[in-house]
């Protein structure tokens, strides 16, 4: 079926919509190196991160999973990988060369940061010709892996920016489609339903166990969560609970039903939409969902939020008319309309669609346009 | 379905049956209109303080300890008698989940 979409297909048949050549650091000792290849060579996109050393356990599994999952991520055409030492610069590399992309590794013990920017530099520049002959194909819907946040939520998310979503989230998975949602917390007060909407018992619970062992965590700290949630921009928006702010959470994430629940950064196998346990905030979270193979993201806002992703486009809607506004160069798709009811759910719904097959196609969203490229690892707990 | 813009309505519920509905702007005391986004429901509230975009409006009597409805769902416990027309918000509604632990 003749969709019109365009992406770039990789050597392990998965589809993206960007041809990022990465230098990925390993750990945060590896940052200038990292940051001196991307200087040397413009065409390169340098993820520094603030993690990586003496982590253990699942803490560092994640480390893994997440930096694994960044490179393999199918905006990406080819990565250099760089780390203070070998073994765990191999681990990374490894497990982003099983996707048949070309990956590059280097080590700074022995070498210095010098010689490695050097040898970094000449290898990223040879990736960067080679990617830029890689052509768009043509690509089906399905092949496209959507995720979804909101952030900076109001209570015009909930009657707009939100249920917005939701149409793009049903109409995806109408079309054999992927689609990520996760913000375990921020579901409090409305998880009975989305536990109602796992497809069978074994979802449902995998689900309930992730909610409640977040929920025995946040609460084992012993402090007022009142102060967290709502946040002080959520209350300034309007909203009141965080039971309120999980329903307008809700809105975004369509009537179809669950069809598994994923530990952060997983890989979905499954068609359909799939919840996964991250942090409610927005850079950790997306960071996760590229990191498990999502190719662009859709943010609802309420007060605006400003949030990009290096290798995941990020487009962010609103149906906050002052927010759309004041906030112009960060939000893509104005729904503020819907607050009038100037036109129907389904219109706003054609709307986004829009936006977001300009996006695949390779318009950049205004994260993309303006450097919004916020890359946060998630950290269980503290490091040996 | 498409409606025509609507300069009166200053209120949307998500259902009929809830018991507050948010404000789609800035809304100043006495006359306005409120809709719902499940029905055609269309009916006048009297307001004794003006509310803000964003911000609830409450469409019934919610006594003090009362469930507040919203998406035909529990949202928040009355902490205060609020009155027809009046701001519901952290002032006088309180999570029944996230609180001092």
């Amino acid at each position: 079926m003749a969709t019109g979409l365009t992406g770039y297909r990789r050597p392990d048949g998965k589809v993206g919509i960007r041809n990022h050549v990465l230098i990925l650091g390993v750990d945060d000792l590896s940052n200038t190196a990292v940051e001196g290849i991307g200087r040397l060579v413009p065409g390169t996109l340098s993820i520094p991160h603030s993690y990586g050393r003496l982590q253990f356990g699942e803490d560092l599994e994640l480390t893994f999973r997440t930096l694994i999952g960044t490179g393999a991520n199918p905006n990406v055409a080819a990565v250099v990988v760089v780390g203070i030492e070998p073994s765990w610069t191999d681990r990374v590399a490894d497990g982003i060369a099983v996707t048949g992309k070309p990956v590059v590794r280097l080590s700074i013990e022995r070498f210095g940061d010098i010689n490695v920017i050097a040898a970094g530099a000449r290898a990223a520049a040879k990736l960067v010709q080679d990617a830029s002959e890689i052509q768009r194909v043509p690509v089906e819907r399905h092949e496209v892996m959507l995720s979804i946040k909101c952030g900076e939520s109001d209570t015009t998310s909930g009657l707009g920016s939100c249920p917005t979503t939701s149409q793009a989230v049903d109409r995806t998975v109408a079309a054999s489609g992927t689609v990520l949602f996760g913000e375990t917390t921020e579901l409090t007060g409305g998880e009975h339903l989305i536990a109602a909407r796992c497809v069978d018992d074994e979802v449902r619970e995998k689900f309930q166990a992730f909610f409640d062992d977040y929920l025995s965590m946040v609460v084992a700290q012993g402090v007022d969560l009142l102060g967290s949630q709502p946040t002080q921009g959520n209350i300034r928006g309007g909203l009141s609970t965080i039971e309120e702010k999980a329903m307008g959470n809700i809105a975004k994430t369509g009537t179809v039903p669950v069809v598994d629940a994923l530990s952060p950064a997983q890989a979905p196998t499954r068609q359909g939409l799939n919840f996964m346990d991250t942090s409610s905030a927005a850079a950790e979270c997306i960071t996760l969902m590229a990191a498990a193979g999502a190719v662009i993201h859709i943010f609802p806002t309420g007060q605006g939020n400003v949030i990009g992703n290096p290798i995941e486009p990020v487009i962010k809607l609103t149906a906050n008319p002052v927010t759309a506004e004041t906030m112009s160069e960060h939000i893509d798709l104005d729904v503020s309309g819907l607050l009038k009811l100037e036109y129907s759910l389904a219109e706003a719904g054609d709307r986004l669609m829009e936006v977001v097959d300009r996006t695949i196609n390779g318009r950049l969203t205004c994260a993309e346009a303006i450097g919004h490229r916020e890359y946060v690892i998630t950290k269980l707990y503290r490091s040996a | 379905m498409r409606r025509t813009v609507d300069e009166q309505l200053a209120f949307l519920a998500h259902r009929q049956s809830d018991m507050v509905a948010v404000a789609v702007r800035d809304v100043e005391a006495g006359h306005a209109e409120y809709a719902s986004l499940d029905s055609d429901l269309r009916r006048p509230i009297e307001l004794p303080e003006p509310i803000k975009l964003g911000h609830k409006v409450a469409l019934v009597e919610i006594a003090e300890g009362a469930d507040v409805i919203e998406y035909g769902e529990r949202v928040a416990v009355a902490t205060a008698d609020i009155a027809i027309g009046t701001l519901v918000h952290v002032h006088n509604v309180r999570s029944t989940r996230w609180q001092l632990a």
